[in-house]
């Protein structure tokens, strides 16, 4: 047994978070917040390719390097601490996941190796309005090889090359263009670019099984753990910025920090992160072995990271006080990041309910 | 990041299965709880098959092993009705302490015996007057000759009942600050002048005592460490506290998952009730946090690695769980919940007893507020409390009831 990063993942960690530290300030994702006609940082987003990054988990034969999933939540795990505003999870979590799970070898040779070059950005389409996603809730449907239905929001749909598209009868491949049209949404994390897509017999290709909702919650599995280190990252940098605003800032002539309301409200959040990260490596490690585990393991990652995120992003603002709340702060960017990873595959409540739907089926099994 | 066992775990798995499974039958299994004498004897069954004191060197008695392989056979014991809790305190803090501190003699006369589960101890440093405050100590040490004469209080002392030795801390200078004039010994609890009475808890039983010393005159030879320099010492014995009260036991979420799916809710079972449900995933999430932090713990271990304060999160948050776990199946009764008596409550009695008992949990071995304050301060680097006694003379300080 071995729980923990080897050094190698470390090695490879550390890499990630000088890169990011050097190309991925906060100045880079306030960049993309400001300006609305800014969907991803687009320099970023090739230089993230150059580094090999999208194509950590995707094998050799396929264009990737075939690191391993472990070393993919290694480098989640800094992109959320930078909070870095490209579509890599849209790309690599939920797409590429996808191909690997369900592609022909055809799907596989015509995509991976052009999304672990940079040069295709995906998008996973399954929301088609307010509420948990289910059966009952997809309209979208296929006839004669043509998709049409609405689906909202979708992150990255915008800027998206490929998209996977949930309809009636399992996930479908659908290229941007011809019957794909995209309206840009206002969200709370305009550092995530997120669309309305409308498909009118848009040309599709299937992907996988008949069952989508099946075939749809198992990229979900998936790509809740490798989100779970982002919202880790991120829940990790907002304790960071907490603790040295807490040092940093005197009130009643002495440092904040020094006073039990917020020690407590910073250890609480210390206790959150290390339960969140013991949760995630135990996803990673499931995920990473195919293991049988990975549905519950899924879920626990998720619901442990999404609460630990919510908690520093709104406890570190309040650290803050008066300047926490204002457009300068970094306070935001984190408040709004942590909104954004805790929905864009599902809600906490949602996985919550997943959870013991799992914990039922391991007793009755 | 690998979840299995590797080659030589697997086999120091099996082999410890195989021995447990030959030994526990011969022992007679099932003495949980409360059977001090089959606990003793499965105590020196287990220092004989190497099994005691997995991680501590075989020239004291122990097992010369890993902390994973410790962990391993942990795991494996579990699966049987045997307690080892009647040496937990002894095993996992003093004896430490006086291997650290103690002469040759001293250590050769009681490891072994302690290792064997012949000889049992108990850690003597809460007083009335100090809980939190722990160095606030007043029982007083005065020296006389060789030797030193003590009076004063201890209470909260764990198993002092049926102890056979004890390591306690004294004030021996009240004329300097308060964590200065502190020192640590071992004594005999048999000794005359030691008066141990049972202390009754809200929850109905007596695990704690109040020991009384008036006039125990022990020898300056049963000193661990300087005079005036036991609050190091107690430091020593407090960081293995940390690790020896890891997990808290009583009920969880696969207890109350258990009850739910029997349990009347509003409508239908209450494992239907959604409230409910996301509750229950949240205790989830938390149980499986602390479970594999502490595999976290355990890989730093085997690396040689100085474990962080994983434990003070693991009390702070078992503590909290196993209150709000108890409480949640009491109330699920409704008007009923309020019933305690065993025969007619789930799982015999055992929410009601853990809502009875967590408030306990929540105050031993540092309570919720103190642990929060080490993890701030140790942890994350911020200040410490400010202390208005820090530069006083002890017997100068202000005192309340």
């Amino acid at each position: 047994m071995n729980f923990d990063y080897s050094d190698d993942q470390k090695f490879l960690k550390d890499e990630a978070r000088k890169f990011l530290t050097a190309h991925c300030g906060s100045d880079r994702v306030r960049a993309v917040l400001d300006d609305p006609a800014k969907a991803y940082d687009v320099d970023l987003w090739r230089a993230v390719g150059a580094q090999g990054w999208l194509g950590a988990a995707i094998p050799e034969e396929f264009g990737g390097l075939a690191l391993g999933h472990i070393e993919l939540c290694a480098i989640a795990e800094e992109l959320g601490r930078a909070c870095a505003p490209i579509p890599f999870a849209s790309t690599v979590y939920f797409v590429a996941e996808a191909l690997m799970l369900y592609g022909s070898d055809a799907q596989k040779v015509r995509w991976l190796p052009r999304i672990a070059a940079g040069d295709v950005i995906g998008a996973f389409a399954t929301s088609e309005g307010a509420g948990p996603v289910t059966a009952r809730s997809i309209r979208t449907s296929v006839s004669a090889g043509k998709l049409t239905g609405e689906k909202i929001p979708v992150t990255d749909g915008d800027v998206a090359d490929l998209i996977v598209v949930l309809a009636r009868d399992g996930l479908y491949l659908v290229e941007n263009g011809a019957g794909v049209t995209a309206e840009v949404l206002e969200t709370l994390d305009p550092t995530r670019s997120a669309a309305r897509l409308t498909f009118t017999d848009a040309p599709c290709e299937k992907l996988g099984t008949d069952d989508g909702i099946a075939a749809m919650q198992a990229v979900f599995d998936r790509a809740a753990v490798l989100l779970a280190f982002e919202q880790l990252g991120g829940a990790d940098r907002c304790l960071e910025m907490a603790k040295g605003y807490a040092l940093d800032r005197y009130a009643f002539g002495r440092q904040i920090g020094g006073y039990q309301a917020i020690k407590h409200k910073l250890a609480d959040m210390y206790v959150k992160n290390e339960l969140a990260r013991s949760n995630a490596y135990y996803g990673a490690w499931a995920l990473n072995a195919g293991a049988a585990e990975l549905p519950l393991a899924a879920a626990t990652a998720r619901v442990a990271a999404s609460d630990a995120y919510w908690f520093a992003s709104k406890e570190n603002i309040q650290t803050h006080g008066g300047m926490g709340f204002t457009w300068e702060s970094d306070c935001h960017l984190y408040y709004r990041r942590s909104r954004q990873l805790a929905l864009v595959a599902g809600s906490p409540a949602a996985w919550r309910e997943r959870l013991v739907g799992q914990l039922e089926m391991r007793n009755a099994a | 990041m690998d979840f299995k066992d590797s080659d030589a775990e697997a086999t120091y798995r099996a082999a410890a299965r195989d021995w447990l499974d030959a030994n526990i039958a011969e022992h007679d299994a099932g003495h949980y709880p409360d059977d001090m004498a089959k606990a003793k004897a499965w105590q020196a069954r287990k220092a004989a098959g190497g099994y005691a004191c997995i991680t501590w060197p075989q020239e004291w008695g122990g097992g010369g092993g890993t902390p994973i392989e410790s962990v391993i056979f942990g795991q494996e014991e579990a699966r049987h009705a045997v307690d080892g809790s009647y040496f937990t305190i002894g095993l996992g803090m003093c004896v430490p302490t006086v291997m650290a501190y103690a002469d040759d003699a001293t250590k050769h006369r009681f490891v072994g015996p302690a290792v064997r589960g012949d000889e049992i101890w108990s850690q003597l440093f809460s007083e009335p007057a100090g809980g939190s405050d722990v160095a606030a100590i007043r029982t007083r040490a005065v020296r006389d000759g060789d030797d030193w004469v003590i009076n004063g209080q201890k209470v909260w002392t764990s198993g002092a009942h049926y102890s056979d030795y004890g390591i306690v801390l004294v004030r021996t200078n009240p004329d300097v600050p308060k964590h200065q004039g502190l020192t640590m010994f071992w004594l005999d609890l048999k000794a005359p002048g030691i008066d141990i009475r049972p202390i009754h808890q809200m929850s109905g039983g007596s695990s704690f005592n109040e020991v009384w010393f008036e006039d125990v005159r022990i020898s300056d030879a049963q000193r661990l460490g300087p005079i005036d320099g036991g609050w190091k010492v107690a430091l020593f014995t407090l960081m293995n506290e940390r690790l020896a009260i890891g997990t808290s036991g009583g009920v969880g979420p696969a207890d109350i998952l258990a009850f739910a799916a029997q349990a009347n809710g509003t409508d239908g079972p209450l494992l239907k009730d959604a409230a409910f449900r996301q509750t229950l995933a949240d205790w989830w999430v938390q149980s499986e946090g602390l479970r594999n932090t502490r595999m976290r713990t355990i890989t730093a271990l085997s690396k040689g690695q100085v474990p962080g304060p994983e434990s003070s999160i693991g009390k702070i948050v078992a503590a909290n769980q196993l209150q709000a776990i108890g409480n949640t199946a009491v109330e699920a009764g409704d008007q009923y919940g309020i019933i305690s008596d065993p025969a007619l409550t789930p799982l015999k009695g055992a929410f009601h007893a853990a809502t009875m008992w967590a408030p306990g949990l929540r105050i031993a071995g540092g309570t919720d507020e103190i642990l929060k304050n080490i993890i701030a301060e140790r942890v994350l680097g911020l200040p410490g409390e400010i202390r208005v006694d820090k530069d006083q003379a002890f017997r100068d300080l202000p005192v309340g009831a």
